[in-house]
């Protein structure tokens, strides 16, 4: 097995080298390093509370406590981020109930990250923005509440495209979906990425929708990367550690035997 | 292994309907749905709102106050659910059938330990003393694999991991030893291995007590590989009813469309296939929709 699989040109794409995290004095992200190259998409694939979210958190400056290197198209990345990072970084989370503000219409939403930043034609970009996400403009001045979840995700999507950023970080984006909304929602990331040539760094418990959306798959378990594999790899079941060949086989549905086989890896 | 076919079925629906009433009006949840159980593992899959647990919670009589039930027929163990006072809900509720939530948090109670909880569900149903209950409960513990049940007797709720916890709640429903159990997405919430140990667990104690199961989840290749058979639910109605070994030949386009937009690890695509939802499905029998 190729030991890097994805790897970044110096200088383009995410390069996380060496992080370390701590909540408190306790460490939750031991050394991990990855690349994204740009264009890339790697997913980061694991248990709860394996550290997935945490890395994104760090590479948006929501995180105190760090140690490694973290770089965005070779800069390198302190202890704050400038309003310039977020028009080249932009995040989607889990929960589309949670991450838009209840009582700001559509248009709101979108509009205000270009207004913050000074963008002009801020009424074309919202319009783009929802075509990009496949809703229509008629969906610009309802709430949040009278969308379908998986309309609620395609805005916090369409938000995130309103800066044209050039990296998408995706935190469990079709979670809390039901499968049928979440073909679409994949479909419609998939559709962006190739289209916009996004560089994507995608967390996700469920091995097939990494799989089905990364070139490769960073395996983590307790704040560290186990492996890191191709998608084809990993679709064929060519995994090394014993941890990743037990999460493949868990996958694969209800089963005594796999289960009997189990190890506890806490 | 229990006998799975005995002769009287344990549980007999026919023509559900749940109706709410709502400042907008009326809401039906669950439209004419009828099916028998035995003891058996029955699954019932469907996208969100489509009438799963409002159909758990309106056989063990717990539709909320702004909800109506009608059938023709709805009957357990021989007796009419309909026509069933409080008091003998009680002696079946718990007792004789019980549920268990997706989130142990809302439903166990947490300004009291574990233990205490358990013991509690075995003295309501059974006439022991306290010693007794407590050995029964450590035992039953036990029972759900957990490696220290002194220990986590004296815990109180929050301090337990999620699977830790589905599987107190596991032990605090089966302790009355039930004939039937309603697990509502029992394990959604969970992380896959510990979702299949705990299954693991639910499938052990139906094998040895002979206990029904209707196992609720939105997620139909794990029922299909857990369950003995599967009812398809699509806004509020039965759209198929299937052997879980036939779901790759389902018949219905709507569990073959639910089916095909998973993305596979054994089968990359490009494009995801998509729903396309058909307004036939809404009433049509599966003979209709199939024509
Ligand atoms: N703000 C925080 N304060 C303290 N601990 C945290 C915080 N955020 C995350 N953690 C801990 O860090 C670990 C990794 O969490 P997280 O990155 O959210 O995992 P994942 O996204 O893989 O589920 C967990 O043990 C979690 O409890
Ligand atoms: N108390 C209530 N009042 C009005 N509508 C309700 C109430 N409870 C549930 N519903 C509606 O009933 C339908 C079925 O809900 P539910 O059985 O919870 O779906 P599922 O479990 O399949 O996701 C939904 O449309 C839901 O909004
Ligand atoms: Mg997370
Ligand atoms: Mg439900």
């Amino acid at each position: 097995m190729s030991a890097a699989v994805l790897q970044a040109v110096p200088g383009t794409g995410i390069d996380v080298s060496g992080l370390n995290v701590w909540f408190d004095d306790h460490q939750v992200l031991h050394g991990v390093s990855f690349s994204v190259p740009e264009g890339g998409a790697l997913g980061l694939v694991g248990e709860s509370g394996s550290g997935k979210s945490t890395v994104l958190r760090a590479l948006c400056g929501l995180v105190d406590q760090w140690s490694g290197a973290l770089r965005i198209d070779g800069a390198d990345l302190g202890k704050t981020r400038s309003r310039g990072f977020y028009r080249v970084v932009q995040m989607v989370f889990q929960d589309p109930f949670a991450s838009l503000h209840p009582r700001h219409t559509i248009d709101r939403t979108l509009s205000e990250p270009a207004q913050v930043h000074g963008l002009d034609r801020v009424e074309d970009r919202v319009v783009t923005a929802l075509e990009q996400v496949g809703l229509d403009r008629s969906f610009r001045f309802r709430f949040p509440h009278q969308l379908s979840g998986g309309q609620r995700q395609r805005v916090a999507i369409a938000r995130a495209l309103m800066l044209e950023p050039r990296v998408l970080l995706l935190d469990e984006p079709t979670s809390a979906l039901d499968v049928s909304i979440q073909a679409e929602v994949l479909n419609l990331l998939k559709g962006l990425q190739r289209d916009l040539g996004l560089t994507t760094l995608m967390v996700s418990h469920d091995l097939a929708v990494v799989s089905h959306m990364c070139d490769a798959v960073a395996i983590m378990n307790r704040g560290r990367i186990l492996e890191t594999i191709a998608a084809e790899d990993l679709a064929a079941g060519r995994v090394d550690h014993p941890y990743s060949q037990q999460l493949l086989r868990a996958s694969s549905g209800f089963d005594r035997a796999v289960i009997d086989s189990f190890v506890d890896w806490e | 292994m229990a006998d799975l076919k005995s002769a009287a079925p344990l549980l007999e629906v026919e023509d559900l309907r749940v109706h709410f009433h709502t400042p907008r009006g009326e809401v039906e949840a669950v439209r004419g749905l009828s099916f028998t159980l035995g003891r058996e593992r029955l699954g019932i899959v469907g996208e969100s709102g489509s009438g799963k647990s409002q159909t758990g919670r309106a056989i063990l009589g717990l539709t909320a106050g702004n909800g109506r039930i009608t059938a023709k027929t709805l009957r357990f163990q021989g007796q009419d659910l309909l026509s069933l006072s409080p008091k003998q809900w009680r002696a079946v509720r718990g007792a004789r059938m019980s549920m268990i939530m997706q989130d142990p948090k809302y439903s166990l109670n947490p300004v009291m330990t574990v233990g205490d909880q358990i013991v509690e569900a075995y003295r309501q149903h059974h006439r022991v003393s306290a010693a007794e209950a407590r050995q029964r409960a450590l035992a039953m513990l036990a029972r759900v694999k957990i490696r220290d049940p002194e220990r986590v007797f004296a815990t109180y709720p929050h301090e337990v991991s999620g699977g830790m916890g589905q599987r107190i709640m596991i032990a605090m429903m089966l302790i009355p030893e039930p004939d039937l159990i309603i697990a509502d997405e029992p394990t959604s919430a969970l992380d896959v291995t510990v979702r299949l140990q705990v299954l693991a667990i639910l499938d052990d104690l139906v094998r040895e007590r002979g206990m029904a199961l209707i196992f609720i989840s939105h997620d139909l290749p794990l029922v299909s590989s857990f369950c003995d058979r599967i009812l398809v639910m699509y806004k509020g109605r039965v759209v198929e009813d299937l052997k879980a070994s036939d779901l790759q030949s389902a018949r219905h386009p709507y569990t073959q469309g639910l089916l095909g937009c998973l993305p596979r690890l054994d089968h990359r695509q490009e494009t995801l296939p998509v729903l396309r939802r058909d307004p036939r499905w809404e009433h049509g029998t599966l003979e209709e929709v199939m024509r």
